[in-house]
């Protein structure tokens, strides 16, 4: 028997409802693991351990010296979303992310939310992400973001809230693929009995997506994904991906412009490129365009690129999109472009410019945190819950002498599952970044990656800060008991 | 393929044979100086033979056995080390190891892994063989695990014509050093000296075993030139080598390399076609060097037509 205790009332438990009470969708495997002696689950995470630096050693790669690699913590127990669950959680992505695509185009092209007055011009025309080079070029299906990793936590009210979208270059895909291999070697059994719904065709998704929106004249294109090289901390799912895919894994320097095209350089000659999935910043794509000392691009791709001649995944210019500032509108763009209300919330985001806004955070500062606009790293910054009574006084007169300079946040909590530490198993603080591709359609496999904070308490879950990652499975069908 | 790929695996597999060679070339100038020890030029061998001569003398002016050791196996200043090798050889395997086998890759990784702890270790002349032999224990699994895993693609074709560029280079070098080498030779201690050098010359190659076998006989310089040049029995010599850089060159996808086919054929005709007679008729220092030009314009030509990225 494993003792499971939650972690307190203050948050929201995946796994064990109030009272101790299993959630249907746990059912299974909580039966399952009452079963399993502590002894054995233990020699299991260490078998995981292993051939995850057995495979790590083949391929997660970190160029260091001496040839060893470091490996972004597994743990064996899996995050489980029930079929309804991630019905919202999909439908919501999903219109997220085409609201999202819509307003890329639009803020390129007419702007008509900026003329709407939804967004001030000025937040998004003078934004650093916002490449001017883009304006009025037309993409193939409109499509800004092939690939988007929305990021979302589940709050103790038992919700679930976007925390941000990421349209530039959003990774992490590849472990979401080896965790389930892992798990399905590890636990065959438990997949026999468990519906769990597939994610091995992703790349293979990923691929039509990205043929998809290749330049409208090509029948057969050939995709490549850029690479800024081997000492990227991201290489091993660069060199991933391109295999699973099939495709090429190119530096910059292996292709060049000629006559109006990119090639590739191969040992029969230059090749044609069509669609470049890129996995470098806008920043380096092209020396002659953006940053003159970058090594890492290929000078002339973004006159190509500007001809609709290649297609470059994602997008040029993205990062105006999600972009800290620009992420309170979402909602509204999803009203303004689909007519819709959003299906997944965002963290409510108090903007201290509305006057109405304004009133509601002045009078319940104790309970929220507010930032500075521009503010990051944490500076400026008020933790109501954990103010004194002068520093928020001082706080309010801050806040009074230019309102538009912040916005509010209520504290948040992230949910809570059962994850194998040193002491035994115990809920330790997760989130979830399901993976979106936009193409011909918007579509996304049922799955995502699961980050764990493994440290007690932590609410940090990224992988530099002592964070791990689960298999996330998403059921068929719920079970009804 | 992309030309940077195979350029990756051009130079991991040439890396890994040079590190091999130096080892084989190393071995036997550390005994040759132990027969006789108060000549240097056995020593000197090596360094001439990889060209570094002018380097090591600058940096460490005599030529102990433990000073040429260390520049040539472990000296990490020493682009040509054993070390830097295999250092090259696994760096290249790195950026490429998705298009090898997991063993070859293992393999490399594995060696580069150990050979740090040699360098870690250091070497005198007592630890020497039992390196210089590990060394030619790791390029013989590397081979081996290419050739039994690999599919029979432009990887491993890359990857075979590396081997076989460097092994052509080396055969060649090794065979022009020593004929200087041994014309220099004072003529009343002419006989015998010969013999031990023209072994080590054959034992440096693993051609010992095989000259006996062929030639049942003394061993003569005519009879070594024409192993290591003409028999395509002999698989380093460079007829063999040549027959084999044709035949990968003949199946590389494209045509691309039109220039190095063309070349390459035209060594091969020159090697099959001619005697061990005719080359000494035309002299075998001039033979050798203008093979040696041959093989350097054959590297520049596949450079040129499949692996450049400039």
């Amino acid at each position: 028997m494993h003792q499971i205790t939650p972690l307190d009332h203050t948050h929201y438990d995946e796994m064990l409802a109030a009272g101790q009470q299993v959630r249907p969708s746990y059912q299974h495997f909580a039966s399952w693991l009452n079963q399993a002696t502590p002894d054995w689950l233990r020699n299991k995470q260490a078998e995981a351990d292993t051939l995850f630096r057995r495979v790590g050693i083949t391929f997660a790669v970190y160029g260091d010296e001496s040839g060893a690699e470091r490996l972004i913590p597994f743990d064996t127990i899996p995050r489980i979303i029930s079929a309804a669950e991630w019905k919202t959680l999909e439908a919501g992505c999903i219109q997220r992310v085409t609201a999202l695509n819509r307003f890329l185009h639009d803020i390129y092209h007419e702007q008509d939310i900026l003329k709407a007055g939804i967004i001030p011009a000025e937040q998004i025309l003078t934004n650093a992400g916002y490449q001017l080079a883009m304006q009025g070029i037309d993409l193939p299906r409109q499509v800004y973001a092939h690939i988007a990793g929305v990021d979302i936590i589940r709050h103790s009210d038992g919700g679930f809230y976007v925390l941000e979208d990421n349209l530039r270059t959003p990774s992490g895909v590849s472990y979401m693929l080896e965790n389930r291999k892992m798990m399905m070697r590890l636990f065959p059994e438990l997949f026999a009995s468990h519906d769990i719904t597939p994610v091995e065709h992703y790349p293979n998704m990923l691929l039509d997506t990205l043929r998809a929106v290749a330049p409208a004249e090509v029948d057969n294109p050939t995709v490549v994904v850029l690479t800024p090289g081997q000492y990227n901390s991201a290489y091993f799912e660069h060199a991933f991906l391109a295999s699973q895919m099939g495709v090429e894994l190119v530096e910059g320097q292996d292709l060049f412009v000629k006559n109006g095209h990119v090639y590739m350089r191969t040992t029969s000659g230059p090749q044609r490129v069509d669609v470049i999935y890129r996995r470098l910043d806008d920043a380096y794509l092209d020396p002659l365009a953006f940053n003159a000392g970058s090594m890492l691009g290929v000078p002339g791709l973004m006159s190509v690129y500007r001809e609709g001649r290649v297609t470059v995944c994602n997008a040029v210019g993205t990062g105006v999109a999600d972009d800290k500032s620009i992420y309170p509108y979402v909602p509204d763009m999803i009203r303004f472009y689909l007519g819709e209300e959003p299906i997944l919330h965002n963290v409510p985001t108090w903007q201290l410019r509305k006057p109405e806004d304004l009133a509601y955070v002045l009078e319940h500062l104790p309970e929220l945190v507010v930032k500075e606009v521009h503010g990051a790293g944490g500076y400026g910054m008020l933790v109501g819950p954990a103010a004194t009574q002068a520093e928020i006084d001082a706080y309010r007169l801050r806040i009074l002498e230019d309102p538009a300079n912040f916005i509010a946040q209520p504290t948040l909590s992230l949910s809570t599952c059962p994850t194998f530490v040193e002491a035994g198993i115990a809920p330790r603080h997760i989130d979830l970044r399901p993976f979106v591709l936009s193409g011909k359609k918007v579509q996304l496999v049922a799955g995502g990656l699961t980050r764990v904070a493994l440290r007690e308490g932590s609410l940090v879950v990224n992988s530099s800060q002592g964070g791990g990652t689960k298999d996330t499975w998403i059921l068929k069908e719920d079970i009804t008991c | 393929m992309l030309s940077r790929m195979a350029g990756c695996l051009y130079w991991m597999a040439r890396n890994m044979e040079r590190a091999e060679n130096t080892a084989r070339l190393l071995d036997v100038s550390l005994q040759m100086s132990l027969l006789h020890a108060s000549s240097q030029d056995d020593l000197l061998v090596p360094l001439d033979v990889t060209g570094s001569t002018a380097d090591f003398l600058q940096r460490h002016h005599t030529p102990t056995p433990q000073a040429v050791l260390h520049y040539l196996a472990l000296d990490s200043e020493n682009p040509g080390s054993i070390y830097n090798c295999m250092r090259n050889a696994r760096e290249n395997a790195h950026v490429v190891r998705v298009k090898i086998t997991t063993e070859m890759w293992e393999q490399v990784n594995g060696t580069w892994l150990e050979m740090r702890e040699w360098h870690a270790r250091g070497l005198d002349t007592r630890s020497a063989s039992t390196f210089l032999e590990w060394v030619r224990e790791r390029s013989h699994l590397f081979r081996g695990a290419g050739y039994g895993t690999m599919l029979r693609n432009d990887t491993f074709h890359f990857s075979r014509l590396g081997t076989f560029i460097e092994r052509a280079d080396n055969t060649a070098r090794i065979l022009n050093v020593k004929t200087k080498q041994i014309s220099d030779n004072e003529p009343e201690a002419e006989n015998i000296l010969d013999y031990y050098q023209w072994a080590a010359l054959l034992r440096s190659v693993s051609g010992f075993e095989a000259y006996r076998d062929i030639y049942r006989d003394s061993v003569t310089p005519e009879r070594v030139a024409e192993l290591l040049i003409l028999r395509h029995d002999m698989p380093r010599s460079l007829r063999a080598c040549f027959a084999e850089i044709n035949k990968v060159l003949a199946r590389i996808e494209g045509q691309a390399g039109r220039a190095a086919r063309r070349r390459a054929s035209e060594i091969q005709a020159r090697l099959t076609y001619s005697s061990i007679e005719d080359i000494f008729a035309d002299g075998l220092e001039q033979t050798l060097d203008s093979l040696i030009d041959d093989i350097n314009l054959l590297g520049k030509l596949i450079h040129h037509s499949y692996l450049e990225t400039a």
